[in-house]
This record gives C-alpha cells, structure tokens and sequence, in this order.
C-alpha cells in the first residue's frame, strides 16, 4: 500500500446491510412467535411453510395470460372459461382451491374493471399477489364511484359510449378482466399473444400491448 | 353504520401506481393464513381474518401496514380460539427478542 494514496490505511467497508442486520419490528416478531408455536404445536411443518411461499412464488401474470390467449384464439375454451372461470383455469393446471373465479369479458360496448372495496381480493392463482395500488385506500374507495377517472390516471381513455362494469370482489369470489384481443393480431400464435397480456388489462385499468409493428 | 375498512364510494384522492416487492416476512404471514384456512385444518377462514381487521379501530387501521394488520389478526383470533395463549406469547416474544439482542 502506498503512503501517498488517499487510502492509506486498510479501511474497512461499510457493511451491507443484510435483512437480518436491521432491527425486526414488533409485528415481524410476532410473526415469527407466532409461526414458531403452531410449528412446536404440529398445526404444520416449516416444510409447509416453505412450500406455500414457493407456490405464491410461482403464481404470477404470466398464468392469466396464458388463460387470456387461449381463449382468444379458442372461442370453445373461451365459453367455457366465461362460464367456469374456476374450472376452465383448472384445465389449464391452475388450481383455484377454494375461491370461484369468475371472468368478465370486454367488448366494444362494455369494459370490465375489478377492485375490492372492503380490503384486497384479487384472484392470485392467475395474476399472483396484488399490487400496492390495488390495496390502497384511494383505488378501494374511487374505484365504485368514478371509474373513467380512476382509470385515466391509469393512461385509460375509453371511448363515451363504452359502458364501464366495476366487480367488487370478496374473499369467496375473484374476478378476472378477459381484454379485447387487440386489433392486427390475427395472424399471431398464442404464446406471443399471451404476451401482449399485462397485469393491469386483466385487472381492467387498462388494455393489452398493442400487436408489434413487423417490417412489411 | 359504515366501518372504517368499507369505503367503497367514498372521496379520495388519486390513485398512485405503487409497486413494492413483498419482503420475506409479509409473505410468511400470507403463509400463516394459507396454512391456517387450508380446509385440512380450518383453524382461521378468511372471513375470520377480515373481521379481526375490520375490529381494529379506525386509528390502527391506519396506522398499521397491510401485513400488521394481517399478523394483528391472525394472533388475535389464535388467542381466542385458544390455540395459542398470551403466556406462551409472551415468552415465546421475549425469547426471540433476547434472541435478537445476543445477535443470532
């Protein structure tokens, strides 16, 4: 080491903080009181805990597209899934366990929106876990009352005559948004429509990618 | 009357397109009730969970954050259930904040 660097004497780096270095709070020791007992109980395992967090790891947008872009190209699926959102999501191995989904369909004349108004149903299994904004006291209140407001935030300007639907879900009852496939698509195969799907067009507060420009 | 957590219809104010990445404890609590409202064992079902939340007064409603209100509710039924009682709580708390304090 020189003794003319700047850095003359080994200096320690800051340590980076790991999650286990900052200070937990009071609720996420309660959390690991209370997930302790139930273990040292038998009520389950860690290993059942581990498992659960793997399965909402694997949940994600990503399965409601594929729901959306099979029934876009498949209208039998797609009646079946408007008239069984649980079981025609089951077909396509995407366990519903408990809850029933039920799927809203956009048309020219009618455009679908889903919230929660009293805390924050969303249906997991096919679009994973919420986003904040989806849990937040302004979305839950507004939503119901002026949606073309709320969804104008959202950069969604839907035409006068289209008629909006809001669905406040409940803990027994999902919804799912089923887009209008966009225009220019039709000679596209499903895996690459089931991207043009996003999280939000399926929440409702706004609409699938637009079909890619390819070189003429 | 309405509760605090119906606010369905009422003013407010823009909606901010908020995104965070849940943290590893925020997604064991959601375990917790996965758990505990698996029809296996149907110790806490969801209507459960959400009355415990909607008992929070207006004021802890607020000032808890979506996962607090969660683990609030969930000790609160397990304690009035009786699957777990506030002895063991408390022991079991003041265990893992010695626990914490020795660094481990």
């Amino acid at each position: 080491m020189h003794a003319d660097h700047d850095h003359v004497h080994p200096h320690r780096h800051p340590p980076q903080p790991d999650v286990e270095d900052t200070p937990s709070t009071y609720y996420q020791r309660l959390e690991e009181a209370v997930r302790e007992l139930l273990i040292a109980k038998g009520i389950f395992t860690g290993e059942d805990i581990r498992r659960t967090l793997e399965i909402y790891d694997s949940q994600s947008p990503v399965l409601g597209g594929k729901v959306v872009a099979r029934a876009w190209v498949d209208p039998a699926y797609k009646a079946r899934l408007l008239a069984d959102g649980s079981k025609a999501v089951e077909e396509l191995g995407i366990p519903m366990d408990t809850t029933k989904l039920v799927v809203v369909e956009n048309t020219p004349a009618v455009h679908n929106v889903i919230v929660c108004t009293l805390c924050s149903c969303y249906p997991r299994p096919v679009l994973g876990l919420p986003p904040d904004w989806y849990k937040s006291r302004n979305y839950r209140s507004r939503t119901v009352r002026e949606p073309r407001a709320v969804l104008a935030e959202f950069g969604t300007q839907l035409p006068d005559g289209v008629d909006v639907r809001v669905h406040d879900s409940t803990a027994d009852m999902r919804y799912l948004v089923l887009p209008m496939r966009p225009a220019g698509t039709e000679g596209m195969e499903e895996a690459a429509l089931a991207e043009l799907v996003t999280r939000d067009s399926m929440i409702g507060v706004s609409l699938p990618r637009a079909a890619p420009v390819t070189a003429p | 009357m309405r509760g605090h957590h119906d606010m369905g219809g009422l003013p407010a104010g823009p909606v901010e397109p908020t995104e965070h990445n849940y943290a590893p404890w925020e997604k064991r609590v959601h375990a917790l009730l996965t758990l505990l409202s698996h029809s296996s064992r149907g110790i806490i079902m969801v209507d459960e969970l959400r009355i415990g939340i909607e008992a929070l007064g207006a004021e802890e409603y607020d000032r808890l954050s979506y996962y607090e209100r969660w683990i609030v509710s969930i000790t609160n039924n397990l304690l009035k259930k009786g699957v777990i009682s506030t002895d063991e709580l408390g022991r079991k708390l003041a265990e893992i904040e010695a626990r914490e304090a020795k660094g481990q």
